[in-house]
């Protein structure tokens, strides 16, 4: 037997959740080590929240294999919960309770003792910046409060897994990036964090290895620089054209810009140039007298890979 | 003992902890305990009205043993059973739905070591806890103003505890079946007839006799059968029937509501 | 004042998807009412014949006084959560304030809204009335127009208070402690010369007891002018300085 340490904290094989006919999840396999920062990348509708019920012991699977933390969920389901920390989609925080007493009521359902629960509180309370507002009522508070209020909530019983769905959808830049600041240093402390997102910069900024997800199949796998250099390159030549200039867009310009770019993507508005030097790039379209309104070369993210893969725009 | 395993699996027994629903409950009431308070006075305030106001107008009723007894003693037990009833209706309606569908109060729960049978549990009991309070506050009034007229009256509480289990258990189910706020009309629909008409305000005698056995299949008459059995100090064969019907609607109320909350909360 | 009819014409868009929900509460409770306590308990008070009613049967006396109440409940529900719900939840209020409508306009609309719905309940439940036979004049006809009234005299000064309001909490405290007391106390049930000598004076104030007087006198043929002039001077001042708080509240609360 390995050790425990280097056992996965979760493992799935062939999961699969279907709700009637509509197959939700479809046969996917992954597994998450302990202290990594594990996400699953994918549109709306990709099967993200019904593997993250799963995961969370409130779904029973409909087949294949998982266990989380080394137990069944559905016949340990308490006891996995006990040791889990989730940050649900939407907040659903206690609207009638205080902020403080959102987080003292959460810990009793962790059968931890009122003092014990108020002293992590007002600990959790301090890292997500909060502790002003411990005695205010939950419905004033901005969204981004209300976020970090439900992290901290799904920090209470001191969790070795981190559950987050979509931890920053409909947050303005700056709670964003407190949001990522705070994960980022829970995963310092050594907590493994399981997130979903349909944002490619939060990927990228806070998992160590991720999975695509598209029509409730995993479509690729591995660290955002793995997925970046295997399925894209280095950098991207973005032309954008004059409205109304779609139908050549699709048969890109009559074959005019053949051989410039490893690959060429048709958007509605753009043409999206894939190669290794988009300077050079630029000066090949100019020279086959080719005039875009305007041009922009960027680096490659994952968006370019969900597009390659999927042949369609993450967020729509 | 075959029906006993049969039906255990589909009732909430582990349960344990239950009692952190509770918990979360008082703390909620802990700051808007007015609102308790003031379930309080509407049965006073009928009792009143209609005991004593409207009461003077009458002269007495038949009691249930066929002696003349005044009004008032005639309809506080019944107005102690609807409220036995409307407590453990409204907390387990309005309350339940707000917490199932829109703040996902259950469902946030469900995210910890608390199961489906935790919540279920958990709601009826604190329901009971609400309407024990109320019928005690009650009693005490019915007391003061000499409307028991028997010992057995201290037996009442445990009636309406047993009345509130039943309306408790009914009244989430219902609620796990509704989808929005204005199917709670369908609530009123149901209470405010068996309100009026449960042998509440006169003696079942008065109804047509086409009537009368209609009413006697109701709920809410058993629990104001039952009642005022107590009070009244006229107990018997019926009385026994009051538990047994209020006993079965508790347990069907029950499984009921576990089957449902595992449907709509574990998917 | 054209938008005054554009917020009627608001309120019964809504209507016509809801209007079976009202059903209930505005013809089947009162219907109930009156055959359980009118019919069924009304035979005990008409056997015990104590006097206190003057000779008149207790359905017959019940019934106008259960119109009056009607109106009320009907009224105080229609200008609580609805109204909270158009200023804090729906925002329907500053929807309809970034159009050319005016905060009076809005405020107009409303009351002229909760009075149609009055009218109706009222008319439909004196027709009930004249079923049960509880009718004993034609004056009876005058008693739907008082309804509307009395209701009115509720509607106007509970919403000036609902649109000062941020949360429903204090709406159940309205009800347990104004509005179901009134519907027991105010002499629909039992004539408040039976309610204990400190408090009947109490029950003079209240529009309630109005209303109710003079529905009862209409439908019984046995209404008096002066008496008459100082029921509706009563519920005209209730109704009057609700609109006039009402239009301060909404102002306040609706335009800054």
């Amino acid at each position: 037997m390995l050790p425990l340490s280097s056992q996965p904290l979760i493992h799935a094989r062939r999961l699969t959740k279907r709700f009637g006919s509509f197959t939700a999840v479809d046969g996917i396999d992954f597994d998450v080590a302990p202290g990594e920062a594990f996400g699953f990348l994918g549109p709306n509708g990709a099967g993200k929240t019904s593997t993250m019920r799963m995961i969370g012991c409130v779904s029973p699977p409909t087949g294949g294999t998982l266990r989380v933390l080394g137990m069944d969920p559905v016949a340990d389901g308490p006891r996995i919960r006990a040791r889990l920390g989730v940050v649900p989609q939407q907040d659903t925080l206690d609207e009638e309770l205080t902020v403080e007493e959102n987080l003292v009521i959460y810990a009793r359902y962790f059968d931890i003792p009122y003092r014990e629960g108020r002293r992590r509180a007002a600990e959790l309370l301090d890292f997500v910046q909060l502790a002003e507002r411990a005695k205010s009522e939950v419905e004033p508070l901005s969204g981004g409060m209300k976020r970090r209020l439900t992290i901290a909530r799904g920090l209470i019983n001191e969790p070795n897994l981190l559950l987050l769905d979509e931890p920053t959808t409909g947050l303005d830049p700056q709670a964003r990036h407190l949001l990522w600041d705070r994960l980022y240093r829970l995963k310092q402390r050594g907590v493994t964090l399981v997130l979903t997102t349909h944002y490619m910069d939060e990927a990228e900024q806070l998992c160590d290895r991720l999975v695509v997800m598209d029509k409730a199949k995993i479509v690729a796998e591995g660290s955002p620089r793995q997925l970046i250099e295997r399925y894209s390159t280095r950098e991207v030549l973005e032309l954008r054209f004059a409205p109304g200039a779609q139908e050549s867009l699709d048969g890109q310009l009559d074959g005019k810009l053949d051989g410039i770019a490893e690959r060429i993507e048709p958007l509605p508005d753009r043409l999206l140039l894939y190669t290794s030097d988009g300077d050079a790039a630029i000066d090949a379209v100019h020279a086959r007298g080719v005039e875009p309104e305007s041009v922009l070369v960027r680096r490659s993210t994952l968006e370019d890979v969900f597009l390659r893969l999927t042949g369609r725009t993450l967020v729509d | 003992m075959t029906l006993v395993t049969r039906i255990a699996p589909a009732l909430p027994l582990r349960g344990r902890r239950a009692v952190r629903l509770i918990e979360r409950n008082s703390l909620v009431y802990r700051r808007t305990w007015i609102v308790i308070l003031s379930g309080f006075f509407e049965p006073l305030f009928y009792l009143l009205g209609i005991g004593f106001g409207l009461g003077s107008l009458i002269g007495g009723v038949t009691g249930p043993d066929g002696r003349e007894i005044s009004y008032g003693v005639f309809v506080a037990p019944a107005l102690l059973a609807t409220s036995a009833m409307n407590g453990a209706i409204y907390e387990t309606t309005f309350n339940v739905f707000f917490k199932l569908k829109y703040q996902k109060t259950y469902d946030v729960m469900l995210n910890t070591p608390l199961g489906v049978g935790d919540v279920a549990l958990g709601e009826v009991v604190w329901a009971l806890i609400r309407g024990l309070l109320y019928s005690l506050g009650f009693l005490v009034v019915m007391l003061l103003l000499g409307l028991a007229l028997s010992p057995l009256v201290l037996l009442a509480p445990l009636a309406s505890l047993l009345m509130g289990f039943a309306f408790s258990a009914v009244g989430m189910s219902v609620t796990t079946y509704l989808r929005k706020w204005t199917d709670f009309d369908l609530v009123f629909v149901v209470t405010m007839p068996l309100f009026l008409f449960s042998a509440t305000f006169f003696p079942l005698s008065a109804y047509p006799e086409s009537l009368q056995l209609i009413v006697q299949l109701t709920p809410l008459y058993h629990g104001v059968n039952l009642l005022r059995g107590l009070t009244t100090g006229v107990v018997g064969v019926a009385q026994v029937v009051d538990v047994v019907y209020l006993a079965v609607m508790a347990l069907l109320g029950l499984i009921v509501v576990n089957r449902r909350l595992n449907k709509l909360l574990i998917k | 004042m054209k938008g005054v009819v554009r917020v009627l014409e608001y309120n019964w868009m809504t209507y016509r998807r809801t209007w079976r929900g009202t059903l209930f509460f505005t013809f089947v409770q009162p219907v109930l009412f009156l055959a359980g306590l009118g019919l069924g308990l009304g035979g005990f008070v008409d056997r015990s014949g104590t006097g206190a009613l003057e000779g008149v049967r207790y359905v017959a006396f019940l019934a106008p006084g259960l119109l009056a109440a009607q109106a009320m409940q009907m009224a105080s529900f229609e200008s609580t959560y609805p109204i909270l719900g158009s200023i804090v939840w729906r925002r329907t209020y500053h929807a309809m304030l970034a159009t050319p409508l005016r905060v009076r306009e809005v405020l107009a609309g409303q009351l002229g809204w909760i009075a149609f719905r009055l009218a109706v309940g009222s008319v439909a439940f004196l027709l009930v009335i004249m079923l049960f036979g509880a009718v004993q004049s034609p004056l009876a006809a005058l008693a739907a127009p008082v309804a509307i009234l009395t209701g009115l005299a509720f509607a106007a000064p509970i919403m000036a208070f609902s649109a000062t309001l941020r949360t429903d909490e204090w709406f159940s405290a309205i009800f347990r402690f104004g509005i179901t007391p009134l519907f027991l106390f105010s002499g629909t049930f039992f004539p408040i010369a039976q309610l204990p000598d400190v408090i009947e004076p109490i029950a003079y104030l209240t529009p309630l007891y109005h209303g109710v007087a003079l529905a009862r006198d209409l439908s019984l043929g046995r209404a008096d002018l002066l008496a008459a002039v100082l029921h509706l001077a009563v519920l005209f001042a209730y109704f009057a300085a609700g609109v006039g708080a009402a239009s301060i509240t909404f102002r306040r609360r609706l335009v800054l």
